[in-house]
């Protein structure tokens, strides 16, 4: 009798374990959606760092910023490449949101693809929305 | 050890089981606080902390007050203590696991609680008060577990367990003193910019402890086999007995400084929380009842045949310990907010989503108290029959 | 025997697991992308700097509008919420009511004997009694703030401004206690279903956090003085407390002025003229 309720409690633990795989097979994957370019963005072609970096340490570059701006009051960033920006998600020209115009297509998307919820925007405010 | 803790009678289940519905109850009520903020408590811009903070001074108090049961029997050799020691440590376990719990409740982003390890402050007494209390409940755990142990399974304690011992005793006087220099070091609060506050705090955490163990004597009494002994429990008395008076006369000190000087800022609170200040009264009946509690309780404690009487004395220490709640918890926080440092009057009084969550956290505390207290007792029952 | 060592294989394999789990922190922790390292952050050309900012406000040439116009502008441009403003229930269904002793203030009015209650006199010149005093965050010298705060989310910047870091901040209010002014004010709900127009170059609060006045350090980066400068008509002048040749300092030298509750020795940076 124990033997037969160990290996069926492995059983159900093995099978729980892999549930998201199972979760996978039965339903369907969509590719994670590309952050779109417009307008200002899209012409400037030139960001704060290369595409590949900027996928991948956006939200430590935005931690370093807010504490440069709060703590240090340095609010100038020029970066790598030369180019000037002001260490801001949404305040003035060259923030982050004054090139890339459109949060829900370059934000949102991937965020929420990633289901990931950053507490950014509980406080900063998108331009566009308020009006 | 810990096997012992799921052994028990349908009463011992039923108080069990009562504990976790209050814990849920009021877990549910804290989703709403976490979600929405402290609107739903009754502090304010002028009363900014309230009875979570309020009940988190007195567990401290509660906590070191277990040291009063260890320095005799460590330093001292006093064997009637023998049996108690590790009811002393276990309730400041449990104390203590209240205290976290009442900090994290009271904080506004609980989520970022780490930030305190993070950028440490050492400017802060908050910095210190995280120090020494976690200490504290890190040295109760182990001394009273492997204690315990060593009990159980008749052999010596480990020796690291004696420096670890010692150095219990420090920290006990540590977590209450750090936990009053959170207040007395702060300007324009003049209810507690007193020199005297440690030490206040010190002695009523030395009645307030002590007396709640008394209660938790009788209790083990009439629910177990394991007898903590009366002489113990006497001596135990005698401690309340002279905590609860240097308290008072702590207090008195207190009115004498601040009537007696006459400085408006620092009587303002006192008058407030004694007699009423600019037609606001709302804790004079409470800061009253505590005091008549403590004087007759101390009353009751000096005279020997009241403090000798088996049916009086939990009753003594029910009064004392009731008492300093109100004297420590509810008006030595209110009373120093009210009046604000700009001498408005806002008054404070704790909600009932407010009351529903430190009761949860009672709950937990009494949760974590009744699975340490079952060890204890369990184990000293074997070792005895 | 066979217990005792399953046991320790038990603890090692635990410790081995917290390592593990500590592994991709540390990892985090040290990544610096070749990118950041090369760029220069800096401060804007234009922005307004002193050695320790300091405020003189001239309370004879504050009237009840004028301050009302400050108290105004101020909390409209740092999105400070209003309780008495009607929620928009579309926007912010299920809105609960708001209690008016939580409210939140960064510069407001108050009567001679609350501004000053340490200065209170039986007989106090006449004019005293209704004239309108603003207060607000002191960015004291030795800010009890500063020293209470256990995350360093209170802090004084090199140029004497106390500033919050709204994104460390823990919302434990021992600032609050700390502050002898009653400066500070603390979220205790989502302030936004209570901001009438957001201004969308200051960010609102989340609840849980603690905020006072920031002396406009968003407007000093800009090269601007700070809003309430600005409304006040010539009554508030902020500038360098430590360049004597600065505004501020020629208005001390020929003004007499006093400090709010100057004996707890916290050298508030806010002066009145009186």
């Amino acid at each position: 009798m124990n033997k037969n309720m160990i290996i069926t409690g492995l059983v159900i633990f093995v099978l729980a374990v892999l549930s998201p795989f199972w979760f996978n097979m039965i339903t369907t994957t969509e590719a994670a959606p590309k952050p779109e370019l417009l307008g200002k963005a899209k012409e400037e072609k030139k960001c704060v760092l290369e595409k590949y970096d900027m996928r991948a340490n956006h939200p430590s570059l935005l931690d370093e910023w807010r504490d440069s701006v709060v703590r240090n009051s340095d609010r100038q960033y020029t970066a790598a490449n030369g180019h000037t920006f002001g260490m801001s998600l949404s305040t003035g020209e060259n923030s982050c949101l004054g090139c890339h115009e459109d949060k829900a297509k370059f934000c949102d998307s991937c965020h929420t693809y990633a289901s990931v919820d950053p507490y950014c925007w509980e406080c900063h405010t998108n331009p566009k929305e308020i009006k | 050890m810990l096997e012992i803790a799921i052994k028990g009678s349908k009463n011992y289940w039923s108080w069990i089981i009562f504990l976790l519905l209050v814990m849920g109850a009021g877990f549910i009520v804290y989703i709403d606080q976490f979600m929405n903020g402290l609107m739903i408590t009754g502090m304010s811009r002028d009363v900014s902390w309230g009875f979570y903070i309020a009940n988190f001074t007195f567990l401290v108090g509660v906590a070191a007050g277990g040291v009063m049961v260890v320095i005799p029997y460590y330093l001292h050799n006093y064997e009637k203590f023998h049996r108690i020691t590790i009811l002393g440590e276990f309730l400041a376990v449990a104390a203590l696991v209240m205290c976290l719990l009442f900090i994290i409740v009271d904080l506004g982003q609980p989520t970022r609680a780490l930030n305190v390890l993070l950028y440490p402050s050492p400017k802060s007494m908050l910095f210190y008060d995280m120090l020494v209390l976690n200490g504290y409940l890190f040295l109760n755990i182990v001394i009273g577990w492997k204690v315990l142990e060593a009990e159980r399974n008749q052999v010596e304690p480990p020796f690291w367990t004696k420096p670890l011992i010692y150095l219990s005793i420090p920290f006990a006087i540590g977590i209450h003193t750090v936990t009053a220099y959170l207040y007395c070091g702060l300007p324009g609060r003049g209810y507690w910019l007193t020199a005297i506050l440690a030490p206040r705090f010190l002695a009523s955490a030395f009645a307030a402890g002590p007396a709640f163990l008394i209660i938790l004597c009788y209790l083990i009494r009439k629910f177990t086999k394991f007898d903590p002994g009366w002489e113990a429990m006497q001596t135990l008395a005698k401690i309340v007995c002279w905590a609860i008076i240097a308290n008072l006369f702590f207090f008195l000190c207190e009115v004498f400084t601040v009537y007696y000087s006459n400085i408006p800022g620092h009587k303002a609170h006192l008058t407030y929380l004694l007699f009423g200040y600019h037609g606001y009264h709302a804790l004079v009946p409470w800061m009253w009842t505590g005091l008549i509690l403590m004087f007759t309780g101390a009353i009751f404690l000096v005279i020997p045949q009241f403090r000798n009487n088996k049916t009086l004395l939990p009753f003594t220490c029910a009064m004392i310990f009731f008492g300093a709640w109100i004297d420590k918890g509810l008006g030595m926080i209110s009373g120093g907010f009210v009046p604000s440092p700009l001498h408005h009057v806002t008054e404070y009084a704790p909600t009932k989503p407010e009351i529903m969550i430190t009761l949860a956290v009672y709950a937990t505390g009494f949760l974590v108290l009744t699975l340490l207290y079952k060890l204890a007792t369990q184990v000293k029952e074997e070792v005895r029959g | 025997m066979m217990k005792k060592s399953r046991r320790s294989f038990l603890k090692v394999a635990g410790i081995a697991a917290i390592g593990l789990g500590a592994s991709p922190a540390m990892n985090f922790a040290s990544s610096d992308s070749p990118g950041t390292a090369l760029a220069v952050k800096g401060k804007n050309e234009q922005a307004l700097t002193a050695h320790r900012w300091g405020m003189v406000i001239d309370t004879n040439k504050i009237t009840e509008e004028i301050a009302e116009k400050i108290t105004e502008v101020c909390h409209k441009t740092h999105n400070v919420p209003d309780f008495k403003h009607e929620v928009d229930a579309e926007k912010y269904p299920k809105t609960r009511l708001a209690n008016h002793k939580q409210e939140i203030k960064w510069i407001w009015e108050e009567e001679f004997h609350y501004a000053f209650p340490e200065k209170e006199d039986e007989y106090l010149t006449e004019k005293f009694h209704d004239l309108p005093f603003l207060v607000t965050c002191n960015h004291c010298k030795n800010a009890p703030c500063v020293q209470a705060c256990p995350t360093q989310a209170t802090f004084k910047r090199e140029d004497g401004i106390v500033i919050m870091d709204f994104h460390r901040c823990i919302g434990c209010r021992f600032c609050m206690a700390a502050c002898p002014y009653g400066s500070r004010s603390f979220n205790f709900r989502d302030p936004r279903p209570f901001i009438a127009e957001t201004n969308p170059d200051f960010p609102t609060r989340s609840k849980g956090v603690v905020e006072k006045c920031n002396l406009c350090a968003e407007q000093l980066a800009k090269g601007e003085l700070p809003h309430c400068v600005q409304a006040s008509e010539g009554a508030i002048v902020v500038g360098d407390l430590e360049d004597p040749e600065s505004d501020i300092r020629v208005l001390l030298k020929e003004h007499y002025t006093i400090r709010r509750n100057q004996s707890l020795g916290t050298e508030p940076s806010v002066y009145y003229i009186v």
